[in-house]
């Protein structure tokens, strides 16, 4: 049986929720792999050696970099799943805010003093240790450790996870779905 | 006096008229070469090289390249689609192209031509990130610079079409930009009705029409409905 780890980095989980697209499918997918550190079974930390890890999301907090590097010392295969994972996504917008030479402090300014609906008295940028640091910029996941495929989508269909699965769990990449690869 | 042409795209016969470009006459066969900043309707420019094919073993951009009798054109070769591929890949790590938030997605040429040409593990370039100025001055046109190719279209089809001059370069090689004439786009004399700002002109999702986000549903765009390439007039 294959083991099969993920985890969302700067992702909305919306490629965990589109693997339940899979349908009645998952119940041969419990037959074939065994999920190790997942939010889906909630294991925050790696039981043993995984054969296939997927990748939500890309790096915008020490936090993500340093699971992401976990994940590719874990992992005998990783896959990055989704277009945050493959260039950043929604969250690398804040990479290149119009007109300004310090994209991240607009980026804090606007959403803790100047959006029209923010009650922050204290006027504070929330800076508690417990909180992992934010990075300069947000990174894509092959920016950060090597990543062995790339499945891009917004978020890649049932259809698309369903068929990167069972061509990695067959140990045949060249499988792996093509046409039906959408990056919306 | 135009008088046939005879010659041959990768070895099937296609009879054109003299004058017409290889474009053209592959057009009116059926043969669809991809293409980015050719139009119908404009005049070719020539400059994405997206429809690069090769004329008896040398490369030419066949949006320009007038037909000659017994030439033989490869379009559909191993070389020349990574060659196109290649290229659509570096417009796209050149600027900011967010599919998932971008109005023009299903609808832009050039996501649809990364499908037709199998752009599916999108890493062989770092992404540039450049960052490139917004205009949302004009109340019912928006000007997106982050999604610009360059391709020229709308400076074509206000000169061509519209004649008034709206939409022109600024800068040079990597800073070569789409600029308007005027302060911003509030202050020209561009109308929501013009050719140069109507759906087909921008092939991605620089000219966005306000209002007009998301109209169709997923499935019921453009190229979900017809992949480009598969039907004669894609524009």
């Amino acid at each position: 049986m294959k083991r099969v780890a993920t985890v969302s980095l700067a992702g909305c989980f919306g490629c965990h929720m589109s693997l339940l697209d899979i349908d009645e499918r998952i119940l041969e997918l419990v037959k074939l792999v065994e999920f190790d550190r997942s939010p889906v079974n909630d294991l925050k930390k790696f039981k043993m050696r995984c054969d296939i890890g997927l990748v939500e999301g890309g790096c915008c907090n020490e936090e993500n970099v340093h699971t992401l590097r976990e994940f590719r010392k874990n992992c005998d295969v990783l896959v990055g799943v989704g277009q945050c994972a493959v260039m950043g996504g929604l969250p690398v917008m804040r990479n290149a805010i119009m007109h300004s030479s310090d994209p991240l402090r607009e980026c804090l300014e606007t959403a803790y003093f100047n959006s029209p609906y923010v009650y922050n008295p204290t006027n504070d940028i929330p800076n508690d240790p417990a909180l992992p640091l934010i990075l300069d910029k947000v990174y894509t996941c092959p920016e950060v450790v090597k990543m062995d495929y790339l499945i891009p989508g917004c978020p890649p269909s049932g259809d698309v996870l369903w068929q990167t699965l069972t061509a990695l769990l067959n140990g045949k990449p060249s499988d792996l779905p093509g046409e039906i690869i959408r990056f919306d | 006096m135009s008088k046939t042409v005879v010659f041959k795209i990768d070895g099937v016969e296609i009879r054109g008229t003299s004058g017409q470009t290889i474009m053209e006459a592959a057009d009116k066969a059926g043969i669809y070469i991809p293409r980015l900043c050719d139009v119908e309707g404009l005049d070719p420019q020539g400059s994405c090289r997206v429809c690069t094919v090769k004329v008896n073993g040398r490369t030419a951009a066949s949006c320009t390249q007038p037909i000659a009798d017994g030439i033989e054109v490869e379009n559909e070769t191993m070389e020349i689609r990574n060659f196109r591929r290649d290229l659509v890949r570096m417009l796209f790590h050149e600027g900011n192209h967010l599919c998932p938030c971008c109005e023009a997605s299903g609808r832009c040429e050039l996501q649809a031509l990364a499908y037709r040409l199998g752009i599916l593990q999108p890493d062989k370039y770092p992404y540039l990130q450049p960052v490139r100025p917004v205009d949302a001055s004009h109340p019912d046109i928006m000007l997106d610079t982050n999604r610009c190719i360059r391709c020229g279209r709308c400076i074509r089809a206000s000169r061509q079409l519209d004649h008034k001059n709206v939409f022109g370069y600024i800068g040079r090689g990597i800073n070569k930009q789409v600029g308007v004439d005027g302060k911003d786009l509030a202050h020209t004399d561009v109308h929501i009705d013009d050719k140069a700002v109507a759906l087909g002109t921008c092939p991605v999702g620089c000219i966005i029409q306000k209002r007009r986000g998301f109209f169709d549903a997923i499935g019921q765009r453009k190229f979900d409905l017809h992949p480009i390439g598969t039907k004669e007039k894609d524009s």
